[in-house]
Parts: C-alpha cells; structure tokens; sequence
C-alpha cells in the first residue's frame, strides 16, 4: 500500500492531539507514515507515540532552519518528499501553520488543496463544512494527490501500535525559504487547561457575561468539566477576554465533543465557529437567543444563579 | 513606500449564504455583497504607513463585476487607486488559479508591500499570502497583530498557540493582517466623493498572460462533488431556570456522561 504522509504538528517536545487523529485517519487510506520538522533533536521524544498509532515509518527533518525561519522551510523538505515517496495523500493540521504549508506545497508541485476537512475516503472524497457550517460539502483534489488538512476533533483517535521506522530526511533550505525571520518566540503561561481547539469540552462566555472578572465563573465551568475557555467576539471586544480565546469568524473553529454557551446570544458570526460541536448546552436570559436553535439543551435564566448551581451539582456529584 | 492592498469582495457573512445549484461555486449573485472584513484593517494599516512614510496606496482585487462596488468602498478610506482584475473566464478559479492572477498582477505594480487580511469570511482557508509569496519569492508575515515599518525593514508580532512571535523580513513582502491590528477608519463623505474620480484599471486575463484555460472552472484543481445544507439541529430542550437550572442543567450533562 502506498504511504499517507501525516504532517506532525507537535510542541514543546509532545505530539498534538490532531496528529494522532490524521494517523487514525492515514491508516484507512494507506500505510500512515509520520514526518516530523523540528529543531534538531525535536523528534526522539516523539516517535514512540507516534508508533503507537500506526506510524510505520517516520521520516525526521532536524535543523535549526525549521525554528529560525516561518514555514518555507519546512514545505520545501515536504514538497522533495512527496516527490520521491509518491504517497496516496498527504494530512496536515488545520493549524494556521498546518494550512501555510500545505498552501506554499500546493504552489511547489502545482497540487489542489483542500482545507478544514473532516474527512477522507479512500477515493480521495473529502468532507468540508462551509458558511458558518451551514453547508456540507463534498469535495476532491482534480490535480494531484489529496493534499489537505485536517480539522482538529473530526475522529477519535484510536491506538494501533506499529513498530515505526525512522528515516532521517535530508534538511536543504536555500535563501528563497529564508526569508521570514522569527526574531523571538514569546510563551505565556496558559495553565492546566487544554487548548481550545483540540479541547473535548469547551464552555465559552458572552456578552451576558458582563465583565471580565465575571468570567472566572465561565473558567471555573470550564475546570470542573475538563475544559477549555471560549469567549464571543462580543465578550472579546468588550475586553473581557483575550482575543486568543475567541471563537467565531475572526477567531477560533472549535468541534468539541461538548460546547457551552454562556450568555451568548448565537450571532451567526459565533455559530461559524461551533456549530459542528456533537452536544451545544446554552444558558441565556433570553429566550427568543438564536443561541438556543442550535442548543441541545438549553437554560433559560439567568446564568449568575445558574452557572454557580450547576457548579455546585457536579461539585456533589463528584 | 509604495503598498498594495488586497481586497476581496464576499458575501455578507451576517446573511444566509449558499452555493449555487449549477455549478456548486459560491453564489455572488444572489447575496449582498461587501468587502471582506479584515481586508479593511488591512486597508487601514495601509494608509496609516502611507500616514508615517509616504508612497502610494493601491487597492487590487479580482472579482466579478460587481466587485467595483466594494473596490470604490475602499478607495473611499483612502487609496490613491485601484486594479480590477476582472474576466468572465475567472469564474470558479480555485485557491491556487487565484495566486497565479494575483501574483501575475501584483508583478504589474512593483509594491514594496502588500498587505492583506488574514482570512476571508467565504472561503476562511488562509492559504492566499503564502501561495503569493511561494510565487513571487518573497517573504510572507501573516496573521499581524503588530506591524512595524522601518526603512525596508519590516517586524510583525503574531498570535500562537503558546503566546506570540516576533517576525521580520526585508521588502518586498507580503503581510496579512488580523482585526486586532487596528480599527479601520469610516470613509468620510470627502472621501466618498473622492474614490469616485479614483483612477480604477481593469486588467483581464490576456492583459496578464493567463490563457482561459489555467484558471476558472476548467483550470480548478479542486471541486465540489456534491453540497447540502446541513440539517437543522433539532430536538434541543429548552427549560426556564425556576430555581432549578443548573441543577437540571448538570442532570442533562450527567445523561450525555459529560459528568
């Protein structure tokens, strides 16, 4: 069976959840073979994991190159091995860094693209969710091989031990991939909680939620279900939150197993991005929300008294 | 420093929005149209470099017809000019048929930046700044929540998943922009009146060298197999908080074992 290359996306040293979804994925259309682009000694730690969902061979690309400089590099590495593999597809993440590869690969070997998809059959069919996920699309690569990326949260990744290969790539990188100097990388401490687009179980707050210290009470939501924190574009331009929590147009597509909205009213805007979420929970003091179309279940009140006794209950229950 | 600016005509995004039963592209006709949202923070960032180090500010955008609208809205904000790359041929151009016009126009206009926002609401995909710089050999900084010009020198800040980077690259480059860069200015009446004796150059694939066939429909190299809607979600309860909500609210989690 030919190779499906699965694009690693990892961070300080583990793999990313959507990476064990692709390779959950690439077993159904072929023999799932791992490429991981990192500083140099990025891979070791991550090659046992990725074994262990059927990586059956995973290519490593180590030099400073990837770190020192924003995505050329690497889609020139990928584009040289696609090249000699010939693979069956090619996943990546629907990360911003996931899609800026696959778009300078798509130019590289003059191959369509298709992004946020969900899924991929094995006739290269992929599914799309479009227009504020009122619309579901069918689609295919007409040039090329399926080159795509994957929306986190789309499967369940499942184990499937393989015992994988390692291959050690060849890193050239000429003076045209670099040419995007990354000058300093800043983190900032992001506590215990998952992040919000791979989350299982995200608890977002609006423009009910009527400040920003309010929204402790949305954070704690998000603690006592495993989850992660969300905000409206509303919330996040009344200042309330930071915008790297928003979820929406302008900002983050989630589609987690469980999404909460907490005094938000379900602007189409914010529906664009949670509405393929499997179970949507509402409290909001209106009634007439569009928020609660969309909900499968839905409290109306007001989220200051319901909130707290919600959090208490699981509190009990646990 | 002389900048170009990319702007793309969509469908509203607060309306409903479809695909047409023909030919499943996106349906222009039948919705109302407006320029791309963070296209105009993009606009405005232009103007304010424009502002601090003087040049010329060009709109560009490929679109139907109709696009001149959004394309006079722009010039309204500020922009010396405008290209319209308009030709019947382009309907239905993929992503990547969409880089080779613009790279094959931009190539006509010899900017020392473009600029653009960092994802339309249509298509949301992302890919546009990196497939022209890929094209054009040049640096791409995309998604600016900063952006610093000095000299030839440019430095963008940007969201990640942990925190924020810092990025430079020298002109020509290109740099796509998120809404937080700034708030875009409204287009006074002045202004108005002015983008309407704006010079606005209509370039058409001959003009750039395209042959028909490259891009549009015929030259897509992806396609939309089938589209429906998605069935509305239904069967959602809905209960009014007297006293019990949360509680009720924790029971329903608890059945769906989310507790």
């Amino acid at each position: 069976m030919a190779e499906v290359l699965v694009v690693v996306e990892h961070s300080g040293g583990e793999v990313k959840k959507v990476t064990l979804e692709m390779l959950t994925l690439a077993r159904e259309l072929g023999t799932p073979a791992a490429v991981v682009l990192g500083g140099p000694g990025a891979a070791a730690a991550l090659v046992d994991k990725l074994g262990e969902y059927g990586a059956a061979k995973v290519y490593t690309g180590e030099s400073a190159v990837f770190d020192d400089y924003l995505v050329a590099p690497k889609a020139a590495v990928l584009a040289d091995l696609v090249r000699s593999v010939q693979p069956a597809a090619v996943l990546l993440g629907s990360s911003q860094e996931g899609k800026e590869i696959a778009a300078r690969l798509a130019v590289k070997l003059d191959n369509g693209l298709l992004t946020d998809v969900s899924s991929l059959d094995g006739e290269g069919v992929a599914t799309q969710t479009v227009f504020a996920g009122s619309t579901i699309v069918k689609s295919r690569v007409t040039r090329g091989l399926p080159l795509v990326t994957v929306r986190p949260n789309s499967l369940t990744p499942a184990a499937a031990p393989a015992t994988a290969e390692v291959s050690p790539l060849e890193v050239t990188a000429d003076e045209s991939a670099q040419l995007a100097r990354v000058v300093e990388r800043k983190v900032e401490p992001k506590g215990a909680r998952p992040e919000l687009t791979e989350a299982s179980v995200v608890v977002s707050g609006g423009r009910g939620v009527g400040s920003g210290d309010n929204f402790k009470l949305v954070e704690e939501l998000a603690d006592l279900l495993g989850g992660a924190v969300g905000a409206s574009r509303a919330a996040v331009d009344s200042g309330f939150y930071p915008h790297q929590f928003q979820v929406g147009q302008t900002g983050k597509t989630v589609s987690p197993q469980l999404y909460v909205a907490l005094g938000i009213s379900g602007a189409i805007q914010h529906r664009a991005g949670m509405q393929t979420s499997k179970t949507i929970v509402a409290v909001n003091k209106d009634a007439e929300a569009p928020i609660f179309e969309l909900a499968d279940f839905g409290v109306v009140g007001d989220l200051f008294k319901v909130v707290p006794q919600a959090a208490e209950e699981i509190r009990k229950r646990k | 420093m002389n900048i170009v600016v990319l702007v793309k005509q969509v469908p509203d995004s607060s309306a409903e929005r479809s695909l047409r039963s023909d030919d499943n592209t996106v349906d222009r006709g039948s919705a109302s149209n407006v320029i791309n949202e963070m296209d105009e923070y993009a606009i405005e960032e232009a103007l304010r470099i424009q502002d601090a180090h003087g040049g010329e500010v060009t709109i560009l955008t490929m679109g139907p017809e109709g696009a001149s609208e959004s394309i006079r809205k722009a010039l309204s904000m500020g922009p010396d000019r405008a290209v319209h790359v308009l030709d019947d041929a382009l309907h239905g151009s993929c992503a990547l048929a969409t880089s080779k016009v613009l790279a094959a126009a931009l190539g006509t206009l010899s900017a020392d930046l473009v600029l653009c926002g960092a994802e339309s609401t249509d298509g949301r995909v992302q890919v546009m700044p990196h497939m022209l710089a890929e094209r054009m050999g040049i640096a791409a900084l995309t998604g600016a929540r900063k952006l610093t010009v000095e000299g030839t020198s440019l430095t963008i800040e940007r969201q990640t998943e942990e925190g924020y980077e810092v990025v430079a690259a020298s002109t020509p480059a290109i740099v796509s922009v998120w809404d937080t860069i700034n708030e875009p200015r409204y287009p006074s009446f002045k202004g108005i009146m002015a983008a309407k004796k704006k010079p606005v150059q209509t370039l058409s694939l001959a003009d750039l060298g395209i042959a028909p066939g490259e891009v549009g429909t015929d030259g897509a190299t992806s396609a939309v197999v089938e589209a429906a809607k998605r069935p509305p979600r239904s069967g959602g309860q809905k209960v009014n908080d007297e006293g019990e909500g949360g509680v009720k609210l924790v029971e329903f989690l608890a059945s769906e074992k989310f507790v």
